[in-house]
């Protein structure tokens, strides 16, 4: 065995609880479920981008051998309607096709075979809309609307913000810049595609084993697009085999369930394959950003101007959240007195867009982190300076207006990258380039929010059991998709109690069994579940102290302590062993829990908006400073990451090894988004369908990471802890635009930088310095 | 077709449809869901198992190539009472995050080391370069099998 049995201790790199069965292969994700009598369900998707459905012929299909049966619209008992705020996506769809991937008939089968050969002979007609597949076209007054319904058009959300007077104060600037830049959709490409297990328990309850970050949430929108009662469904939650973001809402689950209604009590699997996961699960949303921004003759930033435009594609899903967070971090991690930001966010027949790791500002952050650049080339300032000379602190207001009453680190982040060697060192490693290469460094600071903001409570309810046999069993209520909250709610537990692995159980979610805690999401996990851990850690600790006091006949339970599986009393050494404590207990005495709600901003902004805002603004947030060296091939545009750093100001860490697991992690897939990863979409159909068009990181492709700490403690945090999920994707696309600039003193402003962008950008900028 | 291999050490006899996936006669028939799939395409890496000896993707193999061979999945690296030295240095190392990717990325790592048993970290890229992960950034994947290569080394000195 290769975990040793320490009681686990906060700030130890110890390995995680859940890397032994993982590398044994003995995990069971949810897409690992099987029984002897299981059932295929699979779902026919549109093909086409906008179309009204006028017919489903299902009939050859239905009577294919070994096909159980065929599900359309009318087979969905409820309101046939999901989605998280609003609900405007069909299950099945009943009227109208908004997008290539929507769903239109659900077919069970014995075997895959047989499924994929039924999925083949359903027909549907239809008849073709015109479509829109522009943001910006969308918000024309003539543009084919997608929700006919939707009071507002095709404009699912417009927000804008305003801090100060913005058209006074470019006056005073003394150094006016502008720029647009285009972001992409980002597939999430996790490598366990959407996958869930549902069947109906002995007493009729609908129980779903999903890949979910949201099993809690998703009850609710189970429950009304199928017609059920909450109560009469159960969603699990085991560890899932990626996520970040795209399995934040339903993607089997309601689809899962209508099947079990339909099984004849068989169990059902459904495990989207590659191309159905691109098809139709949600993409980073594309952006189009318009920036103006302002600055003094010193460098310092004065004003600050900008347009967005986000492609919600057919549903509105998490989008509207989306923008509004994006919206708050347009002026970056920066003092700017007087800004005026605004956001659009469009329906068109597009892919769906929806959360995804970063949640807006990486698209933001892109756009904002290169301007800072070119003011500083424009104002012949170092870029670190500039940055260095606008950074937030703890008390500053941001862009839109809120006062930083949290740790705000940003600037230690600036300050410790500047000492580092690869800042100190980066001119000799410049010089040194090759024949055909050119080098370049680029920076780029960041901000991240955490947890929901106003409204939508952010909160969480610990829970911690004393079996029978003695262990302390730690509910973890919000999913592990692979960042590793589970293991650091054992190691949270674990230090307060002074326990170690073996005297311990973790639970994954289950609506069954952990309480309601939130969504694995917006850098919250650890914070809002680690806070209400705590509490419940220390209330439990306090009872077992007072009842073992009584039963080793102690006056106080001052001088008792826990070690693994038991209590002492360290004066007379007399010993509980908690199986012991546990029988002399009642079972309602030995769960203890605790609710906690994250805190929110009490400043009202100066917003308005088109329809009700979620989640605006946040108030705390973590940061990160980046550094990356690049190297450029002449000949063929070709870009090599040659070595990356970053410091964080992330709060206290409390297992640096799962601190290094996120940082590179999110570094890793904001390279992809800088360097390759281009999910293209022509009239609304998906060109990159697989792992082979769409390309993501390999072992060649992501350089050695530094990752440093600043440790700056949070009060508000668990052990002074921030969270840490998001942030680190920030900076790669911005850091590596600017490392690209000061290779080849070109910018690009479509990402990904392929080599044929590079190559094109480079030809054209030598055409233009040939003219006269 | 009547198929007799050879699996994690034990004959094993089935009878399956000759041109049915080798993965899903592993996850399916033989409830060895260790052996993950993530594209079904020779894309990912995910499904790797070892085939004689060497890195092969069961998503490509139908149960006719399985014929006589000796096939070695991820829950038969280990020995009953340890681990093999790959999984306990990608424990240690931090190598696992959601995991999804690293029975495949253990057997490639296996085949990698037994080809070259003390290979560069870019020796390690390059025969790892097929199995994609999407959690790690791959640096905690290099260190793991570095970290194994090391110490399988110095018990052979």
């Amino acid at each position: 065995m290769p975990v040793k049995s320490d009681i686990f201790k906060i700030g130890s790199a110890i390995p995680r609880a859940d890397a032994l069965s993982k590398v044994t292969g003995q995990e069971k994700y949810a897409a690992d479920y099987y029984s002897p009598n299981f059932v295929w369900a699979g779902v026919k998707r549109a093909g086409v981008p906008h179309a009204r459905l006028k017919s489903i012929a299902v009939e050859v299909a239905r009577k294919l051998p070994g096909v159980l049966c065929v599900l359309a619209h009318k087979d969905v008992p409820g309101s046939n309607r999901q989605g998280i705020i609003f609900k405007d996506q069909p299950v099945l769809v009943d009227t109208k096709i908004r997008h290539c991937g929507d769903a239109i008939a659900l077919v069970l089968a014995e075997d895959k075979p047989t499924l994929n050969k039924a999925l083949h002979l359903i027909n549907f007609d239809y008849e073709p809309l015109p479509a829109i597949f522009d943001p910006e076209k969308a918000l024309e007054e003539r543009a084919p609307l997608v929700h006919e319904d939707h009071p507002e058009g095709n404009l699912l959300q417009h927000i804008s913000v305003k801090v100060g007077n913005v058209k006074e104060a470019f006056l005073e600037c003394t150094t006016i810049l502008e720029g647009s830049f285009e972001v992409p959709f980002q597939e999430h490409a996790y490598l366990e595609t959407e996958a869930g297990w549902a069947y109906l328990a002995e007493d009729g309850r609908l129980v779903i084993v999903a890949s979910t970050q949201t099993p809690f949430r998703d009850r609710f929108e189970i429950a009304s697009a199928l017609g059920l009662d909450i109560d009469k469904i159960r969603v699990i939650a085991p560890y899932l085999g990626g996520a970040f973001g795209g399995k934040d809402g339903l993607t089997v689950q309601s689809l899962l369930g209508l099947a079990a209604l339909n099984s004849q009590g068989r169990p059902v699997k459904m495990w989207w394959d590659r191309e159905e996961s691109f098809l139709a699960g949600v993409k980073r949303l594309p952006a189009r950003m318009y920036y103006r921004v302002g600055a003094k003759a010193d460098g310092t930033l004065h004003a600050l101007d900008c347009r967005l435009y986000f492609d919600t594609g057919p549903y509105a899903h998490l989008s509207s959240e989306i923008m509004a967070l994006a919206m708050e971090h347009t002026g970056g991690p920066y003092r700017i007195p007087h800004t005026s930001i605004k956001g659009w966010c469009a329906y068109t027949n597009n892919p769906p867009g929806g959360p995804f790791r970063g949640f807006g500002v990486p698209q933001v952050t892109a756009a904002m982190e290169q301007m800072i650049d070119m003011l500083a080339a424009k104002l012949k300032m170092d870029p670190l300076e500039i940055r260095r000379q606008n950074a937030v602190r703890q008390g500053d207001r941001n862009c839109v207006g809120v006062t930083l009453v949290n740790s705000t680190g940003a600037l230690d982040c600036l300050e410790t990258l500047a000492l580092h060697p690869l800042w100190q060192e980066r001119k000799k490693w410049k010089e040194s380039a090759g024949p055909f290469k050119r080098r370049g460094v680029g920076l780029a600071c960041m901000a991240h929010g955490s947890g929901y903001g106003p409204i939508i409570p952010d909160e969480a309810n610990a829970k911690i059991e004393l079996t029978d046999e003695g262990k302390l069993r730690i509910f973890c209520g919000v999913s592990d998709m692979g960042q590793g909250n589970a293991s650091t709610c054992l190691q949270i537990a674990g230090d307060i109690l002074g326990q170690d692995a073996d005297s311990m159980e973790l639970i994954l979610p289950d609506t069954d069994r952990s309480l309601p805690s939130g969504s694995a999401s917006a850098s919250r996990c650890t914070y809002t579940y680690g806070n209400a851990l705590i509490r419940a850690a220390q209330a439990f600790k306090q009872r077992l102290f007072e009842r073992a006091s009584t039963l080793l006949i102690i006056p106080t339970s001052d001088d008792l302590s826990l070690i693994p599986g038991g209590i002492r009393h360290l004066p007379s050494g007399k010993e509980i062993p908690l199986s012991q404590l546990a029988q002399l207990m009642d079972p309602p005495e030995r769960t203890c829990t605790h609710y906690y709600r994250a805190p929110v901003a009490q400043e009202k902004l100066e917003l308005h908006s088109s329809s009700k805002v979620f989640g605006l603004p946040h108030i705390l947030f973590s940061y990160a400073a980046h550094l990356t060296y690049l190297e450029v091939d002449e000949l063929t545009g070709e870009i090599e990451i040659n070595t990356y750093l970053s410091v964080s100001d992330c709060g206290r860490v409390i297992n640096p090894q799962i601190y290094e697991q996120q940082i590179q992690g999110g570094i890793a897939q904001g390279l992809g988004y800088a360097l390759s990863e281009d999910f293209s979409v022509k009239e609304g159909k998906g060109l990159t369908t697989d792992l082979s068009t769409y390309i993501i990181p390999t072992t060649l492709d992501v350089p050695e990471m530094v990752s440093i700490p600043v440790e700056i403690d949070e009060p508000t945090g668990p052990f002074g802890l921030k969270g840490i999920g998001e942030i680190s994707i920030n900076g790669p696309l911005p850091a590596v635009a600017n490392a690209l600039a000061d290779a080849c003193g070109t910018r690009i402003s479509r990402s990904p930088f392929t080599p044929e962008r590079v190559l094109g950008a480079m030809k054209e900028k030598a055409l233009h310095e040939v003219k006269p | 077709m009547k198929i007799s291999f050879t699996l994690n050490g034990k004959v094993n006899q089935i009878d399956v449809p000759s041109a049915r996936r080798v993965i899903d006669i592993l996850r399916e028939d033989l409830e060895l869901t260790g052996t993950k799939e993530g594209c079904g395409a020779g894309e990912c890496g995910a499904c790797t198992i070892l085939v004689d000896g060497e890195s092969r993707l069961s998503c490509l193999m139908l149960a006719a190539q399985l014929e006589g061979r000796s096939v070695t999945t991820i829950e038969g690296i280990a020995s009953e009472d340890r681990l093999h030295p790959l999984q306990e240095a990608f424990v240690e190392h931090g190598a696992v995050q959601c995991g999804f990717c690293i029975p495949g990325m253990v057997l490639s790592a296996v085949d990698l080391l037994q080809r070259n048993p003390n290979p560069t970290r870019m020796e390690i890229r390059q025969g790892l370069s097929g199995n994609l992960c999407r959690c790690t950034g791959y640096q905690k994947i290099v260190d793991a099998v570095e970290g194994a290569a090391r110490k399988i080394g110095s018990k052979k000195d």
